[in-house]
């Protein structure tokens, strides 16, 4: 089988990036990783991606695609007959899951990245507030997709499990940042063991980073403010 | 068993749009519900509970919410007549890139234009304007957005265009003399029924926006 030529600009933190990657290892896709240097962006990047010049791109025989969650469902889409189904089915399911990788985009990312950019400690404690609130619509979300399978796709990962499963990394940085647990084994519990599963997945645990790796990255991304 | 589809909105939300121009496309018949946003019925808090706004599409009961996922799920689940999105992967992908634009760097600037004073209204302008040059371009000489055919990034900005006469008058600036080819190409998107039957004509908007300001209580 023919996959073409294949390339994937990106970083090895990036939430956004291990979605790609997730989607081209469960498809069994080869691909070249170019991974982009911190603090600069390539010509490669600027060329392919103009509009919004960040990575993920995708670049399938010399044709840049852009956004991760579009990139997710190009790769089911041009390889649709290898592996399994990236997207569920149905276009009800389809619309759920995707109405909750945009939920996991716009809402539930902004609050946990406001932990990270928090001023104070009053601050802090209404991200983490609002983090947990949003976690909780998470974990009812599961219970609906999920259908009392182990993935929010059902039997193995999909769209859904990939767009929130990518933060986990970023999560476990975020709570030890916070020194407050975000990921509550009691309050979420469907959820807490959902995570086990997806990081222990083999088309993802070789992607995970290191938590010290991630957290000292963190550091530099989100300096603390001077006391 | 006929299918039974619900579409709760509120007239000038340019989103609604997007969903009513969908479902006219594809001759679907809906009941329309208008909704009154400052006092949201209990039926649209039950249908969206996490976001409590608006377009909410229910079909058979079941509701689908945020307007670009309706037009997806619309092509999807009525697959007969004009295909909103292409076949081939790279150009779905393509389509649904410049309707994540419009939403992301479109529709903010919007808000600064008719919403702000000063420095901060001068700013949404000029990023406006900067926005729909890029989706002009993108446009180029092209009939529709996807070529030939009206599809799903047609869809995704028509709804702005009713609101086109409000921002230039709050902005002071013309989006002919900015983008004709963009003008153009709303005014042939104008004259397809779907998207006749689905904007309010221009002028209601422009007395609208006033009474909204009130309404938020901004100046």
């Amino acid at each position: 089988m023919v996959t073409g030529d294949v390339k994937l600009i990106g970083s090895w933190a990036s939430v956004f990036v291990m979605r790609a990657r997730i989607a081209l290892n469960l498809k069994s896709i080869r691909y070249e990783f170019l991974q982009e240097t911190y603090g600069t962006k390539s010509e490669l990047l600027l060329k392919s991606n103009p509009v919004h010049k960040k990575i993920p791109v995708l670049i399938h025989d010399d044709k840049p695609v852009c956004e991760s969650n579009i990139i997710v469902q190009y790769i089911d889409e041009a390889w649709s007959s290898y592996g399994p189904s990236i997207l569920p089915s149905q276009p009800y399911d389809r619309a759920i899951a995707r109405f909750w990788a945009a939920y996991v985009d716009d809402k539930w990312f902004i609050a946990l990245r406001s932990i990270l950019t928090a001023g104070g400690e009053e601050e802090k404690k209404a991200a983490i507030a609002e983090v947990e609130e949003r976690t909780d619509h998470l974990e009812k979300a599961f219970i609906e997709c999920s259908n009392g399978k182990p993935f929010f796709n059902g039997d193995h990962i999909g769209y859904l499990d990939i767009a929130l499963g990518s933060f986990l990394g970023w999560w476990k940085v975020v709570e030890l940042d916070a020194n407050h647990i975000l990921l509550d084994e009691t309050k979420t519990p469907s959820l807490f063991k959902w995570a086990e599963r997806f990081c222990n997945d083999p088309d993802v645990k070789p992607l995970m980073p290191e938590t010290a790796k991630l957290a000292e990255f963190a550091r530099k991304l989100f300096p603390k403010p001077q006391a | 068993m006929a299918d039974e589809v619900i579409l709760l909105d509120y007239w000038p939300s340019m989103f609604g749009m997007r969903t009513r121009v969908a479902l006219e496309e594809k001759n679907i018949k809906f009941d329309y519900r208008e909704q009154d946003l400052f006092n949201k019925s209990p039926f649209l808090l039950e249908m969206n509970p996490v976001h409590k706004k608006i377009p909410v599409l229910i079909h058979n009961g079941k509701p689908v919410c945020e307007s670009l996922i309706q037009v997806e799920y619309i092509d999807e689940t009525w697959p007969g007549g004009n295909s909103f999105l292409p076949s081939d992967p790279y150009q779905r992908a393509q389509a649904k890139f410049w309707g994540d634009f419009i939403d992301k760097k479109v529709y903010g600037p919007t808000r600064l234009i008719w919403g702000a004073k000063g420095e901060e209204q001068e700013a949404g302008t000029k990023e406006f304007i900067e926005m729909l040059k890029m989706l002009e371009s993108e446009l180029g000489d092209k009939t529709y957005f996807g070529g030939e055919t009206f599809g799903y990034v047609d869809i995704a900005m028509i709804g702005f265009y009713c609101w086109f006469d409000v921002l230039e008058k709050c902005g002071n600036f013309s989006i002919e003399a900015e983008c004709p080819k963009l003008i153009a190409w709303a005014k042939r998107c104008m004259k397809r029924e779907s998207v006749g039957k689905s904007l309010p004509n221009s002028d209601k908007i422009t007395k609208f926006v006033p009474e909204l300001k009130k309404k938020i209580g901004i100046e």
